[in-house]
């Protein structure tokens, strides 16, 4: 149904609302019906790494969603000069620069963020979420949604990280953003945090969890 | 113009490249003096805080010329080196400590409101997954710490990472790097927990057992090449 909505406005072209229903959908897909770690299974790696604090997940998500953007509008723009053989490399390179670039800013004015976000910058020049959205995406469409699908899925991959760290920093050490919200009355009555929370693996159960509940309650998702 | 020649995909490579490395190294070049002004400033809050004296780090200069009184450099020996080409602030233990051990051992003496001198020495070590370093402040007896400070470039989050919170660094003043006798007995970071009546324990964190055991390995090694000077001051 909705696909067919979508054929209709592209062939009645070229005047099309910002924000139609097509470009919702663009920002809204990825929170959800095509999540790229809970669906598309992308990067793992990273949402493994540092789910341990929500903190450490805020600052990557809004760094991912910044690099993300600004690369799928740089890749769109250049999108009918880039040589195919070669585009792979050329993604990498606008990504990476990005990054660079991002990160020397902060570490000349906003030196603090730059602190926290110094082991995350290798781990956003990998996320193969920014290199599959690159190519699946922004070397195929134009400037505009290109930047939306930038933004929904930087989105889409943020909300899962704040969620995972949330229940991991809740169990494993008792606090939320760094406060403490357990109460010493429930230390004294016995109550231990589980440490087994910090560690990587209970990031992939804790995922898993997510993908069991959002399987269960969104029935697209279940493959026949 | 057919954009999958040959002749094209060389052009574009190279221009992407050149035009790419001239924007990062003119990025890189312009903001270097901002990004030396916050490392030099962090080093200077590092060694007040050491100090006990906190201070915002836009305005640590007047604050670290007031209460650094001294600056002093040892060799590897422990022999207080007169004049040096580099001055003590500007040395890069880490760099020393990368590169085939440490060479020189900057001290910084900072003076407190009441007329106590306090010696800062810079630690320099390895963690689990990278370097980690801090400051160690000693009293005016030369064995008792009154403070020390840790950070880290990369340990793990929750785990070793929390060397650098007060929790941690908080146990170590008033420890003694010397026994009642004068022996060396360095600050060691102890596995399952120590009475707080230990002269020369703190407790470690659990789960971090390759940062704490770094931290241990750090002060000891750092506090054997001091030792020198902290002993002959002491029986001067």
């Amino acid at each position: 149904m909705a696909d067919e909505v979508t054929i209709e406005e592209l062939e009645k072209e070229p005047k099309e609302p910002l924000f139609s229903k097509k470009n919702k959908k663009l920002l809204s897909d990825p929170l959800n019906d095509d999540n790229p770690i809970t669906v598309q299974v992308l990067g793992i790696c990273s949402a493994l790494a540092i789910t341990v604090q929500v903190k450490q997940a805020v600052v990557m998500s809004v760094s991912v969603l910044f690099v993300m953007i600004f690369a799928n509008l740089i890749i769109s723009l250049l999108r009918n000069y880039i040589p195919t053989r070669v585009r792979i490399i050329v993604q990498l390179v606008v990504v990476a620069a990005l990054v660079i670039l991002v990160d020397q800013i902060l570490k000349a004015f906003v030196y603090d963020v730059s602190k926290q976000l110094s082991v995350f910058v290798g781990l956003i020049i990998t996320n193969c979420i920014i290199m599959g959205r690159l190519e699946a995406f922004a070397l195929a469409n134009k400037p505009w949604p290109s930047l939306l699908d930038g933004v929904g899925n930087a989105a889409g991959y943020g909300l899962i990280l704040i969620v995972v760290a949330f229940f991991r920093e809740l169990l494993g050490s008792g606090k939320i953003y760094g406060y403490n919200v357990i109460p010493d009355v429930i230390y004294d009555l016995g109550y231990e945090n589980n440490g087994l929370m910090i560690l990587s693996p209970m990031a992939l159960i804790a995922v898993g969890v997510y993908i069991w509940i959002q399987r269960s309650w969104n029935t697209k998702l279940i493959e026949e | 113009m057919d954009v999958n020649s040959n002749k094209y995909t060389f052009i574009f490579s190279a221009a992407m490249v050149v035009i790419v490395a001239s924007v990062l190294a003119f990025a890189a070049e312009s903001l270097k003096p901002f990004q030396k002004e916050n490392v030099k400033n962090e080093k200077m809050q590092n060694i007040l805080a050491s100090c006990g004296i906190e201070v915002e780090r836009d305005a640590v200069k007047p604050v670290y010329e007031k209460y650094i009184v001294e600056e002093l450099m040892l060799d590897i020996k422990g022999n207080l080196i007169e004049k040096s080409e580099v001055a003590p602030f500007d040395v890069d233990v880490l760099r020393e400590f990368k590169t085939g051990g440490q060479r020189n051992f900057p001290i910084f003496v900072c003076q407190l409101d009441n007329g106590e001198k306090i010696y800062v020495l810079p630690m320099i070590g390895k963690g689990l997954w990278g370097p980690i370093w801090g400051y160690a402040a000693v009293g005016s007896d030369f064995s008792t710490l009154v403070g020390a400070t840790f950070d880290h470039k990369g340990e793990t989050p929750g785990l070793g990472a929390e060397i650098r919170e007060s929790f941690f660094q908080e146990p170590f003043k008033g420890k003694q790097i010397f026994g009642e006798d004068g022996d060396f007995m360095s600050v060691k970071v102890v596995k399952g927990g120590v009475d707080p009546s230990d002269l020369h324990g703190v407790d470690a964190i659990s789960g971090g057992t390759i940062t704490s055991n770094g931290v241990s390995e750090m002060l000891e090694r750092t506090f054997k090449a001091y030792e020198p000077f902290l002993k002959s001051k002491m029986n001067s």
